[in-house]
């Protein structure tokens, strides 16, 4: 194990990035995530990359669109509303089957909302954002360590699929400080890229990336080769943490930062010997359903900082053979470990 | 003491954020578990700011320090505002100087410090984080004062290595006053 080092998440994100081979990003500032726009905008003149700070979101990843097409690993991250102003760049992007990686530290909304944390773009972020049949991988992680991990991790899963990947943060998760190990995170693997408009040097067929199919059964024969593909990550990528799911009277689910303070529940909980148990997805698109069809308890708990868009996910998976409960703060608010004790103290009652 | 969650609050400009950060890399550099969240916000100069430390040997949950046992407060909304919260038996660390009320409660221990006055006396009153530090590491014993000068000098960038000694005199200051 290399040294630590003492980083924002938002930093770590950029420092990731850097190091799986990230040459190209594309920002435009908006709090919770401005410190890693500034902090590529401080190194990448230091390694020949790019730092671009666009005239908008919407510039930022049309550039990422590019860029991509190109062939070269490249990044753009905001927070909440820029994300929605990059909805329709992402889903050409996903349209086009290239890899890209865009972050989205989340703050509360809807609109221009508040710039305290938040996870109310789950929908968004899970069910697409843009228009169109197309689905993003999206990860959260819960620590900064994490957010290093699963940064390096989105370069090289977006890359092997050719789907665009989302690292879901939050405010907490990008603001805070926690020790970091850089030679932990997964090494770059790149995938070769016959299709990259790289420039044919007249020495074979230009290629051409594009969205547009005007006839209707080229159209359909695209999107369902694309949902094959789909259907392969649902298989390969699912990915969750586990642990006292065998015996649980309640499982708990939550991801992100919200997964920690729900570790400071279990604590408490387990010191009152109520057998409680977590699932925590990583991967929230594809859904981590398998291990929900393997586990057998009174009740689940999704704890979110939402108004309660993981439910729908869990009640899918589970295929509804427990009662799905849900406890939330949204707006900004984190929920406080004594309130989610008293949750699931509340569904024991009604449960037994 | 060994383990702490610790709000550090006051006025934007005092280094209650350093303040954090250097109790943060101090517990890095020991091995620690540990987290550091700031407060952000629509923030200005003279508005106020705070910190959540969290140090432990185990992983920590919730970064939110919602019980502190350890309470640096440098300003009179800060006090005001988090008095209530320190869990029993915790202590508060009060800047005398800035802040003309005792604290209310009882059941916990206050420690009063002149921490702006004093950094004044040794030339630079915006050294008071440093004074209240000393006095943290004094009363809590949680970090020695060759730790917390090895944490300067291994976490300030090369640009401010002449910081450090002008910071470990205030450090000294709060570590000798209680």
């Amino acid at each position: 194990m290399g040294e630590k080092v003492l980083m924002k998440g938002n930093e770590a994100i950029g420092e990731a990035a850097i190091r799986s081979g990230c040459k190209h990003f594309f920002g435009y500032p908006i709090t919770p995530q401005t410190e890693l726009s500034a902090y590529m905008a401080k190194k990448m003149p230091k390694i020949g990359g790019v730092f671009l700070q666009a005239e908008s979101e919407i510039a930022a990843i049309n550039m990422v669109y590019g860029a991509a097409s190109a062939g070269v690993r490249t990044m753009t991250s905001s927070s909440s509303p820029g994300i929605s102003l990059k909805s329709e760049g992402i889903s050409y992007i996903a349209a086009a089957d290239l890899p890209c990686v865009i972050v989205n530290i989340v703050r509360g909304g809807p609109g221009l909302g508040g710039i305290q944390p938040a996870q109310s773009d789950y929908f968004q972020a899970t069910r697409g954002g843009g228009h169109g049949d197309y689905h993003l991988i999206v990860l959260a992680p819960n620590s900064v360590q994490e957010l290093a991990c699963l940064t390096a991790d989105a370069f090289n899963i977006s890359e092997e699929y050719g789907i665009p990947a989302m690292i879901l943060g939050d405010g907490t998760l990008g603001q805070m400080m926690e020790p970091v190990d850089f030679d932990s995170i997964p090494e770059p693997v790149y995938a070769d890229k016959p299709w990259a408009a790289n420039g044919s040097d007249k020495k074979r067929p230009k290629n051409v990336v594009k969205t547009l199919f005007l006839d209707a059964h080229e159209l359909e024969t695209v999107v369902m080769d694309r949902e094959k593909k789909y259907d392969i990550v649902k298989q390969e990528l699912q990915r969750y943490e586990a642990h006292d799911i065998e015996d649980a009277d309640v499982i708990i689910s939550s991801y992100g930062i919200t997964s920690r303070v729900v570790e400071t529940a279990v604590e408490i909980l387990k010191k009152d010997r109520i057998k409680v148990g977590v699932i925590r997805p990583i991967t929230l698109w594809p859904f981590p359903e398998k291990i929900y069809k393997e586990v057998k308890p009174k009740a689940f708990l999704s704890v979110e900082m939402s108004t309660g868009q993981m439910v729908e996910d869990i009640k899918l998976a589970s295929e509804c053979s427990a009662p799905v409960y849900f406890f939330g703060r949204t707006g900004g608010v984190i929920p406080t470990p004594d309130e989610v004790v008293q949750k699931v103290k509340d569904i024991i009652k009604e449960v037994e | 003491m060994d383990n702490c969650e610790i709000i550090l609050a006051g006025f934007g400009g005092q280094g209650i954020l350093f303040t954090g950060k250097i109790l943060s890399f101090a517990a890095m550099l020991k091995g620690k578990k540990l987290s550091w969240l700031p407060s952000y916000g629509p923030e200005m100069r003279g508005g106020t700011a705070n910190c959540h430390v969290i140090i432990d040997d185990k992983p920590i949950g919730s970064p939110i320090v919602t019980k502190p046992n350890l309470l640096v407060v440098m300003n009179k909304p800060s006090l005001d505002k988090f008095e209530d919260a320190v869990a029993e038996g915790g202590i508060i660390f009060v800047d005398k100087s800035l802040i003309d009320r005792e604290v209310k409660r009882k059941d916990i221990k206050a420690i009063y410090i002149n921490a702006t006055e004093h950094a004044d006396n040794i030339g630079n009153k915006n050294l008071a984080n440093m004074v209240m530090l000393g006095a943290l590491i004094k009363t809590t014993d949680i970090f020695s004062i060759e730790e917390i000068e090895e944490t300067m000098k291994k976490s300030l960038p090369a640009s401010k290595q002449s910081l450090v000694q002008e910071n470990m005199i205030a450090v000294k200051e709060g570590y000798n006053l209680v």
